[in-house]
């Protein structure tokens, strides 16, 4: 990337600039006046949750629409003026990265060289640089389809960066990407930032902010924050703190502390109770409610995600409406779901590979993993959606070979995205899921009325699901899958996608349940949210590496350097350290 | 227009093409299976039809005719003596039609009145059946009386029919070249239907479009290959339909393929028109299904004649490009290279193409704008 240096000086002052763009689709307004500079050299977050307008922004500054209103320019050009030549001094990475499947990393690199006009002379040169940067020299007969999530992505970063641009926009690349490669991900732009490229990196997970030079924060098509990312958590100086070594359960304190008025956000970290005052002078406040509660009292940093719920306004309350409802669950075993020897097999590709563990009643139990660790394959499989190769799974004690029907019942399933019927409405999808889960008369009526009313769905019933806004959609997922009053609740990816505030809302419902005895198994990538478990599994290649308490998992990652390692941090020290045990063993048995 | 961006985009979207396994059944397996179905399950030809005589006369001249009947290679008959005994088969579709011969069958034969001598009952439901068991009945009944004057004095005028370019009549050999159309139009327009829209739907247009590359190269990139693919998919059939089911190619080779490239011309155009109007690979196939395939199956005349069309679908059976293909098809394999036939269809299929292109240039979303 050395030639870079040398095409640097053409750049103008700011690589991106914004002046009051608008978009619209129909009625709807994606981007209501956007006003900002991007700076070369540097790598600029576009940060917000799903809907906010980031990939309605990137495609504006990739020529790829022109605004309603306003006027971007890009690299010195107008995206819709110049088209013809704009191409030549962006690179763009789209979500899912663009990539063709069937055509082999050789194959893709040629042809995005080939489309950049690049010469035949220069094309080794430029392949065996790209390769060495995105270490994917190896596995250039691969085809694109096979390679990992990881992989794919630096694939993309490679095919984005052929015509060696001024300005990359990369579109949510971290999704569907393990930490490993992630962190291999930011070593790269930071690389090319180093050079002088602008890269702006779209991205809905809030952790991701913190690591940028410069963040644009949107919310619902509006521009929240415009700056340095330590300049908005510096507000926030001084109200975040830990609530440490209490003797309560802490799902019944943030409960609690979620009332105080003082309270403008909490959520659950391991064993401590995390909260974020409206105001730094409501300190006293805080002090009092951790005396009371015997719990100890520890300031620590400001996050991304605090300031951002902070700029909305804080988050909801801590009292979940349809848990309150609940009866306590009655349930004799202590031990509601069980898999042991667990394995599935396609054709010659293991999926999940002897998996053994038992969830304990009234237990919120996460199973964490990259894409295709066999999170999903596991979790089918422990709902009765697909029949083990071999070993055995109970939930409620009954074998789900051979009593599926009854196992099933005693379960309720939210699919990822929800799936809820989209030619239904809200009353019918209710009514579907009720009868499904064999519910009659009376009865049914009572219990869609409650969950009516619980989840405040009067005014909706009769809209599609996919007119309403997400936090709706996740109730209405899950008053499908509690209308039977489930003991056991599988959530599969409950919260991808949904803005912070919502998936607040959200575990608000699921502390609630698990309070009242409801057993909860959840695959989750965000890793803040394996924090709210009980346990997590850790699931990698098919196999079941860590099994412990999110505290415990967190202690194993600490380092002299790191003495508070996040979720994320304990997640690639434990991947890191089954990759060199592997390593290792190869070496011996090539000797 | 580029020519090392065209280069780089034909060759990716020929190794898809190769690597893809519909693209290969559709191109290859499919028309084995239809051309073995065409050439062997489907038979319009009229064979042993079975039908019921029903012999009310004890007569000689009326056995005679029953006899007559029951010799011809064209009917299977079961014979009756009551129309009561076959009513029923006729009902149940076991038997295609009935012939009554009447009790004073023998009186009529002598009649100086002009009257009707037997009755012929047929199946309605099936209308072509029904014309061929009436016009087969009529013809063996004028054959029986013509052979009852004994050693009649030579006939005036005799007819002798004679059936040109397929004196078999065999309908595999007009139905395997039609067969061929209907393949061309699956490649042509299914696939290339697909192809553009499954770019939309992957992603991976979005990154093209953020490249140089320009909307024009793209889809220019994408025909040729399925251009190639449809000439090859040709050629196969062609050998099949020559040295397999023995369907004789009176023309030449190159008439036949210059026919097929000319067809691509409008089937690719009405593919690529469906991929700029369709969102999703789902709609592209239904439409590709409803605008492609059927007007090929139904109104090209490949199953069903053109003439027996009410007038209405007569004329709208000239904008179906496969009309025109399967006419020169038939040409070219069953009587000549016959360019005074085949040149105006040419013409026609290449103005349809060119609608269909420009349509499909206008149509063509270039950014994400919709």
């Amino acid at each position: 990337m050395n030639q870079m240096n040398t095409a640097l000086p053409a750049i103008p002052p700011a690589a991106v600039e914004l002046n009051g763009v608008i978009k619209r689709f129909g009625k709807n307004e994606a981007l209501r006046g956007i006003q900002g500079r991007i700076l070369p050299g540097r790598l600029t977050g576009l940060v917000g949750p799903d809907g906010a307008g980031k990939t309605t922004l990137m495609r504006l500054m990739a020529g790829l629409m022109a605004p309603t209103e306003g006027r971007i320019t890009v690299a010195g050009l107008d995206p819709v003026r110049d088209s013809m030549a704009l191409p030549d001094l962006i690179g763009y990475m789209p979500q899912r990265f663009g990539l063709y499947e069937d055509l082999s990393v050789m194959e893709n690199l040629r042809l995005y060289a080939g489309l950049r006009g690049l010469e035949r002379r220069v094309h080794r040169d430029t392949f065996h640089r790209l390769l060495e940067f995105t270490r994917l020299g190896p596995f250039t007969t691969r085809l694109a389809g096979q390679l990992s999530g990881g992989m794919k992505q630096k694939l993309g970063l490679a095919c984005a960066l052929m015509a060696t641009p001024k300005v990359l926009l990369l579109d949510e690349p971290g999704v569907g990407v393990d930490p490993v490669s992630r962190q291999d991900l930011w070593r790269m732009v930071q690389a090319l930032t180093d050079e002088g490229m602008a890269v702006i990196w779209a991205t809905a997970y809030l952790d991701e902010a913190e690591r940028c030079a410069a963040v644009l924060l949107l919310n619902e098509g509006v521009l929240k924050f415009d700056g340095v990312p330590g300049e908005l958590t510096a507000r926030l100086q001084d109200r975040s703190f830990k609530l440490l070594n209490h003797c309560h359960d802490r799902r019944a304190l943030l409960s609690e502390a979620l009332h105080l008025p003082a309270v403008c956000d909490g959520v659950i970290q391991g064993n401590a109770v995390r909260v974020v005052l409206r105001t730094a002078s409501q300190r006293d406040a805080i002090e009092a409610f951790a005396k009371k509660a015997g719990a100890e009292l520890q300031p620590v940093a400001p996050r991304f995600e605090d300031a951002f719920i902070d700029l909305l306004g804080g988050g909801p309350g801590g009292v979940s409406a349809i848990a309150q409802k609940m009866a306590p669950v009655a349930l004799d075993s202590g031990i509601v779901v069980e898999c042991r020897g667990l394995t599935r097999r396609f054709g010659a590709f293991t999926a999940t590979d002897q998996v053994s563990f038992q969830v304990r009643k009234g237990e919120i139990f996460g199973l964490l993993g990259p894409n295709g660790a066999g999170k999903s394959t596991t979790f089918k499989m422990l709902c009765g959606l697909l029949r083990p190769t071999a070993g055995v799974a109970r939930v409620a004690g009954l074998d789900l070979r051979t009593a599926s029907s009854q196992a099933k019942r005693q379960l309720g399933y939210m699919a990822q995205k929800f799936s809820l019927y989209g030619l239904l409405s809200v009353q019918q999808n209710l009514e579907f899921s009720a009868g499904v889960y064999g519910l009659e008369g009376a009865l049914k009526r009572e219990r869609i009325a409650e969950m009516v009313q619980t989840f405040q769905l009067e005014k909706r019933l009769n809209s599609a699901p996919d007119e309403l806004p997400l936090g709706y959609k996740q109730r209405l997922a899950l008053a499908c899958a509690l209308m039977h009053r489930p003991p056991v609740l599988f959530l599969d990816e409950p919260t991808s996608g949904v803005d912070p505030i919502t998936r607040r809302e959200f575990w608000t419902h699921i502390n609630g349940l698990v309070r009242k005895g409801v057993t909860v198994l959840v695959t989750t990538h965000f890793m803040d949210e394996a924090e709210y478990c009980d346990r997590v599994a850790l699931m990698y290649r098919a196999k079941l590496i860590a099994l412990d308490t999110p505290d415990a998992l967190k202690a194993q990652a600490r380092t002299r350097r790191n003495q508070e390692p996040a979720m994320e941090d304990a997640f690639i020290h434990l991947i890191q350290a089954v990759d060199a045990q592997d390593a290792a063993q190869s070496k011996k048995a090539a000797a | 227009m580029n020519r090392r961006r065209l280069i780089a985009l034909v060759r990716k979207e020929s190794l898809q093409v190769i690597r893809d396994p519909s693209t290969f059944l559709i191109a290859f397996v499919l028309p084995v299976i239809l051309l073995f179905l065409f050439a062997y399950a489907v038979s319009l030809d009229i064979r042993k039809v079975s039908i019921g005589v029903v012999l009310e006369s004890d007569g000689a001249s009326a056995q005679s005719l029953a006899a007559a009947f029951g010799g011809t290679r064209y009917f299977q008959v079961t014979p009756a003596r009551d129309r009561r005994e076959v009513a029923g088969d006729v009902v149940s579709g076991r038997l295609k039609g009935y012939v009554v011969i009447p009790q004073d069958f023998e009186r009529r034969l002598v009649s100086s009145v002009p009257g009707a001598l037997v009755q012929v009952i047929t199946d309605g439901s099936q209308p072509n059946t029904a014309g061929f068991v009436a016009g087969y009945a009529q013809g063996v009944i004028t054959q029986w009386l013509a052979s009852r004057v004994a050693q009649p004095p030579l006939p005036v005028v005799e007819v002798r029919s004679r059936f040109w370019f397929n004196p078999e009549i065999e309908s595999r050999r007009f139905l395997v070249p039609g067969a061929i159309a209907i393949i061309m139009t699956m490649i042509g327009t299914l696939l290339t239907a697909l192809v553009v829209a499954r770019e939309w739907e992957r992603g991976t247009m979005e990154a093209l479009l953020s490249t140089p590359a320009r909307v024009t190269e793209i889809l220019i990139g994408k025909l040729l290959p399925y251009f190639v693919l449809g000439l090859l998919a040709t050629l196969g059939s062609a050998l099949l339909a020559v040295f397999v089911f023995d369907v004789p190619l009176r023309g030449s080779w190159f008439t036949l393929l210059l026919l097929s490239a000319v067809f691509l011309v409008p089937a690719l155009g009405q593919g690529l028109m469906i991929s700029a109007l369709a969102k999703n690979q789902f709609i592209a196939a239904q439409a590709a299904l409803f605008s492609g395939f059927l007007p090929a199956f139904l109104l090209s005349g490949f199953l069903f004649e053109i003439d027996s069309m009410p007038a209405p679908l007569r004329i709208i059976t000239y904008v179906v490009p496969a009309r025109h293909f399967i006419a020169s098809l038939q040409t070219v394999f069953l009587a000549g290279d016959v360019w005074a036939v085949m040149l105006p269809d040419m013409a026609a299929m290449l103005a349809i193409g060119a609608v269909f292109f420009a349509l499909a240039k206008a149509k063509t979303r270039k950014s994400l704008d919709t």
